[in-house]
C-alpha cells in the first residue's frame, strides 16, 4: 500500500470546517493542523504504520473515537493457561462496526506474541491470547486504547458461559423439533389425503410407525426443557404452563402409539411435535430477550470496574482492583478519577463532584480531614485518601442493600402471562378429565376411544398461541425501542410501564444534562474568546464548558496548567478565585472560573447545570398522556425550584435523602398511584427499585442502571415518552393476543369435546392461531414514528 | 408402493444431513457473532 493512500483523509463532508483526521471532531487550531489532539495524531500514526489506513475509508460515515489514557490495570484479570499463554476477555466500548472489528483483529495479529485476537461485534467482546506473562496485559490493551476504543475487563465470562449453554440447548431442541415436525407433517399429509380410501390400511400403519420413529426420539429430546420445568413445578406443589404441555404431549404419544398398534385411523404424532416446535420458538424468543438484557447489565458493570492507585509504605504506587482494597490503604486519587472506596482525605485540596452520591450539583471542596465517599469524582488536584471502608461496607454498598430490599417488594409482580397460565392449567386438566369420563360413562365408548377424544382436548387447548402471545410482542417492542436508543433491562418492564399514572423525576442528570454549562450574560465577548482559547487546553470540566461556549476558539499556545488551581498564560490567569487573587468568591450556588488579566478587573464566569434541551416538551407530552409529574431532588431548594419552573413541573421537593425518596414513593404507592421513577444518581437507586417502574439515562451510575427497567441514551428526555407510548401499545397488543388465543380455545374446545377434532383439524387450528398472534404483534412496527434523537 | 421404501428413507436421510449440519455449525460457534461475520467477509482482502 502506498503512502498516499495511508494518509488519505476521510471523504470530505458537508461541513465546511476542517475535521480531525482520526475522530472527525471539528478542528479549531491553525490551518495546517490535521488532528484535534496528540492522542488522535498517535492513533492515526499507529494505524498508518501498520498499513491499515483503509480503516478510515471503511468507517464510511462513522468516526473513530478520541483516545483516552488507560486507567485500569488489566493484569489481575488475566487467566494463565498452560504453555506460558495468557488469556484476557475485554469488553470494548466503541467496537460497533465491522471496520472496527477488522482494524482490531488485523492490528493485534501483527504482534507475533498474540496468538489469538477475536472481536465479537454482537457482544462488543474481544478475546485475547498471547505468549508471555500476565503483566504484558496493559501493553496489549494499551494498544487498543490508543486507537480510541475504551477497553474494560470482561470478568463475567463464567456467567456468560452458563447463559450461552442454556440458549444453545434451546436452539438445538428447536432444530430437532423443527426437523421432526417437518418430516412427520410430510407423512401426515400423505395419510390425510389417503383418508378417502386411496391408501391401504397396511401403508397407513407403516406411515404411522414411521411417524412414531421420527417423533418419539425428537419429543424425548426437544421436550426436555418443558418436562424439567413441569417436574420442578409439580415437586414444589405448584403448577405452571409446562404441566399441561408435558401431560398433553406425553399422552398424545401414548395414545397415538396405541392407535398405530391397533391399526386405527388417527394418530397425533404431528400435532405433538409441531406443538413442541411452536412452544420452543416462544421459549427461545423469551430467553433471548432476557439474555440480551443480562448482557447489557454485564457490559455496564464491566465498564465501571476500574482499579485504584494504592501508595505503599515505601512510597511506591501499585494498581489494585477496587474490590481488593483494605481499610487503612492510602489511595492516590488523580484528577478526574472516581473514588473506589469511602475514606478520609489525608493530603491535598480539591473539589469533589458528589452528584452521583447525594444528587447535589455543586462540587464540594475537600481538605485534609474531609470525609469522601465511593462514587465521588475528583475534579481538582490529586489528593491522598485513607480508606475507612471498602467493598461491602462502603456507602455505595449500603445503597445497594437498600436497592435489594426494595426490589424484593417488586418481585411480587406477576406477569400477565403467568397469571393467565395459573388459572388456565387446572381448567384444561379438568375439561380433559370430564371429557374422558363423559364419553366412557355416558357415551359408552371403549376406554381407548374416550382417551383419544380427551387427548384431542389436551392438544387443542395446549397454550401454543398463549405461549407466543407475550414473547413475540416483547421482541418487537424491544427491537423498536433499541432503534430509539432505549435498552429494556427487565422482561416485565413494558407491562409495568403501561400501567403507570405518575412520573417522578430526579433533577441532576435526569431533568438536566448533569454537566456544567456557561451561564449566559458575559458582556465582554473579547475576554470570553480569550478565556476560551486558554480553557481549550484543559480537560477540566469547567474549562471544557467554557471552551464549548465559544465554538471556534483555537487553543492558545504557551498555556501552563496548575492542577487544582487553574491555567496560566504569561500574566493571564484562568482558574479558582484563590489562584486569580480574588478575595471573596461570590456565593450563588454556582461553579465558577475567574479570569484575571494584568491591569484589568478580574472577570467571573459562572456555570450551572442546564435542563435537557427537550425537557419542557417531554414534560408537556407526559402530561398530555394523563400522567402527573413530580420532581424529587437531593439538591438545594433554590436550584430545584428553578429547574422545576423551567421544565413546567408544579410539584417538587428538595433536599431529600435516598431514604426520604423511597418514603415519598411509598406514600404515593399507598395512595394507589403507580409510579414511574426516572433518575440517575446513586441516591436514586433505592427509589428506582421501589417504584413500580423505572428508567435511567445511560450516563447514570452503574448501580443505578442495574436497578432500572430501561436505560436511554442521548441528551434528549423524549425517549421516556417513547417508552411509555410503546409500552402502552405493547400492552394493548398482548391483551389482544391473549384474547385471540383464548377465543380460539373457546371455539375449538367444544369441537374437541364432541370428538370432531381429527389430527388434520388440530394441525390447521394450531398453526393458524399461532400465525394470527405473531401477525398481530408485528403491527407494533419496528420503526419509531418520529425521527430518532441520538 | 415399492418406491416408498426407497423415497421415504432417502427424504429422511437428506433431512438428517441438514439437521446434522446445523447442529455442527451451532457447536462450532458459527452463530456466536452474526453481525461481525456479516461485515468480516467484506474486509478479508489483505
Amino acid at each position: 500500500m502506498t503512502n498516499a493512500v495511508l494518509l488519505a483523509r476521510p471523504a470530505p463532508r458537508a461541513a465546511p470546517r476542517k475535521a480531525c483526521a482520526h475522530c472527525g471532531e471539528a478542528l479549531r487550531g491553525t490551518a495546517d493542523a490535521e488532528f484535534c489532539c496528540a492522542g488522535c495524531a498517535s492513533a492515526h500514526a499507529i494505524i498508518g504504520a501498520a498499513g491499515l489506513g483503509a480503516f478510515y475509508r471503511r468507517l464510511e460515515d462513522r468516526h473513530a473515537q478520541r483516545p483516552v489514557p488507560l486507567e485500569t490495570e488489566f493484569a489481575p484479570y488475566v487467566r494463565t493457561t498452560g504453555a506460558g499463554e495468557a488469556e484476557l476477555d475485554l469488553l470494548v466500548d466503541g467496537l460497533d462496526c465491522a471496520a472496527c472489528v477488522w482494524l482490531l483483529e488485523s492490528l493485534l495479529a501483527r504482534n507475533p506474541a498474540i496468538t489469538r485476537a477475536r472481536a465479537h461485534l454482537s457482544t462488543r467482546r474481544l478475546s485475547l491470547r498471547w505468549q508471555g506473562p500476565a503483566t504484558d496485559a496493559n501493553a496489549h490493551v494499551g494498544l487498543v486504547a490508543a486507537l480510541g476504543f475504551r477497553p474494560a475487563p470482561y470478568d463475567a465470562v463464567k456467567v456468560a458461559g452458563d447463559d450461552d449453554r442454556e440458549a444453545r440447548e434451546l436452539l438445538r431442541c428447536l432444530a430437532v423439533a423443527g426437523f421432526a415436525a417437518a418430516n412427520v407433517m410430510l407423512l401426515s399429509v400423505a395419510i390425510w389425503s389417503g383418508h378417502d380410501g386411496s391408501m391401504g390400511d397396511a401403508t397407513r400403519t407403516l406411515f404411522h410407525f414411521l411417524s412414531a420413529a421420527i417423533a418419539l426420539p425428537a419429543i424425548a429430546y426437544a421436550g426436555r426443557p418443558f418436562f424439567r420445568s413441569a417436574v420442578t413445578a409439580l415437586s414444589a406443589g405448584r403448577t405452571n404452563m409446562d404441566v399441561p404441555i408435558s401431560i398433553g404431549v406425553t399422552l398424545a404419544c401414548i395414545v397415538s402409539l396405541h392407535e398405530a398398534w391397533v391399526g386405527q385411523h388417527h394418530a397425533y404424532f404431528d400435532s405433538a411435535v409441531t406443538l413442541l416446535f411452536f412452544l420452543l420458538i416462544g421459549r427461545y424468543l423469551d430467553r433471548r430477550a432476557r439474555g440480551r438484557a443480562r448482557q447489557a447489565v454485564r457490559a455496564l458493570l464491566a465498564l465501571s470496574s476500574r482499579s485504584a492507585t494504592v501508595i505503599e509504605e515505601g512510597g511506591a504506587t501499585v494498581q489494585r482492583r477496587v474490590d481488593q482494597l483494605n481499610v487503612g490503604d492510602i489511595l492516590l486519587v488523580a484528577a478526574g478519577e472516581r473514588l473506589g472506596a469511602d475514606g478520609v482525605v489525608v493530603d491535598g485540596h480539591s473539589a469533589m463532584d458528589a452528584a452521583l452520591v447525594s444528587g447535589e450539583s455543586v462540587p464540594q471542596s475537600v481538605e485534609p480531614g474531609a470525609k469522601v465517599f465511593a462514587g465521588m469524582v475528583n475534579l481538582g488536584a490529586a489528593v491522598r485518601v485513607q480508606v475507612t471502608a471498602a467493598g461491602k461496607n462502603t456507602l455505595l454498598a449500603e445503597i445497594v442493600r437498600l436497592v435489594e430490599a426494595a426490589e424484593r417488594g417488586r418481585s411480587r409482580f406477576v406477569a400477565i402471562a403467568d397469571r393467565v397460565a395459573r388459572a388456565y392449567a387446572p381448567v384444561v386438566h379438568l375439561t380433559a378429565l370430564l371429557t374422558f369420563l363423559g364419553w366412557m360413562v355416558l357415551g359408552g365408548l371403549p376406554w381407548d376411544r374416550a382417551l383419544l377424544v380427551a387427548t384431542a382436548v389436551l392438544i387443542i387447548t395446549c397454550p401454543c398461541a398463549l405461549a407466543l402471545a407475550v414473547p413475540v410482542v416483547q421482541v418487537v417492542a424491544g427491537t423498536r425501542l433499541l432503534r430509539s436508543g432505549v435498552l429494556l433491562l427487565s422482561p416485565t418492564a413494558l407491562e409495568r410501564m403501561a400501567r403507570i399514572d405518575h412520573v417522578v423525576l430526579d433533577k441532576t442528570g435526569t431533568l438536566t444534562l448533569g454537566r456544567p454549562e456557561l451561564v449566559a450574560a458575559v458582556a465582554d465577548v473579547e475576554a470570553l474568546a480569550e478565556a476560551a482559547a486558554i480553557a481549550a487546553n484543559s480537560r477540566h470540566p469547567l474549562a471544557q464548558a467554557l471552551a464549548r461556549a465559544v465554538p471556534d476558539a483555537a487553543p492558545a499556545e504557551g498555556v501552563i496548567e496548575h492542577p487544582g488551581l487553574g491555567l496560566q498564560r504569561a500574566d493571564t490567569r484562568l482558574g479558582s478565585a484563590r489562584f486569580c487573587g480574588v478575595a471573596s468568591a461570590a456565593d450563588d450556588d454556582r461553579s465558577e472560573l475567574w479570569f484575571a488579566r494584568p491591569d484589568r478587573p478580574p472577570l467571573r464566569f459562572a456555570f450551572a447545570d442546564r435542563p435537557r434541551p427537550d425537557a419542557r416538551a417531554a414534560i408537556a407530552a407526559l402530561k398530555e398522556r394523563g400522567l402527573t409529574v413530580e420532581l424529587l431532588s437531593g439538591d438545594r431548594p433554590g436550584a430545584v425550584a428553578h429547574a422545576a419552573h423551567e421544565a413546567g413541573i408544579e410539584r417538587w421537593q428538595a433536599e431529600l435523602s435516598p431514604a426520604a425518596k423511597v418514603g415519598r414513593l411509598g406514600a404515593l404507592a399507598a395512595e394507589g398511584r403507580r409510579v414511574l421513577m426516572v433518575g440517575d444518581g446513586l441516591n436514586d437507586a433505592p427509589a428506582l427499585a421501589a417504584a413500580s417502574a423505572s428508567i435511567s439515562p445511560a450516563t447514570a451510575a452503574e448501580a443505578t442502571q442495574n436497578t432500572a427497567d430501561a436505560v436511554f441514551q442521548g441528551d434528549a428526555l423524549k425517549p421516556v415518552v417513547e417508552i411509555i407510548d410503546v409500552a402502552r401499545r405493547a400492552d394493548r397488543l398482548v391483551r389482544q393476543n391473549l384474547g385471540l388465543a383464548l377465543l380460539y380455545n373457546l371455539s375449538a374446545v367444544p369441537l374437541a369435546i364432541l370428538g370432531a377434532v381429527t389430527p388434520l383439524v388440530a394441525a390447521v387450528a394450531m398453526s393458524s392461531s399461532s400465525l394470527l398472534v405473531i401477525g398481530n404483534a408485528l403491527r407494533l412496527g419496528t420503526r419509531p414514528q418520529a425521527k430518532e434523537v441520538r | 408402493m415399492d418406491s416408498l421404501l426407497i423415497l421415504v428413507p432417502a427424504a429422511l436421510l437428506l433431512g438428517l444431513i441438514a439437521l446434522a449440519a446445523f447442529l455442527w455449525a451451532l457447536r462450532n460457534g458459527q452463530y456466536d457473532d452474526p453481525d461481525g461475520a456479516a461485515g468480516r467477509i467484506l474486509f478479508d482482502d489483505e
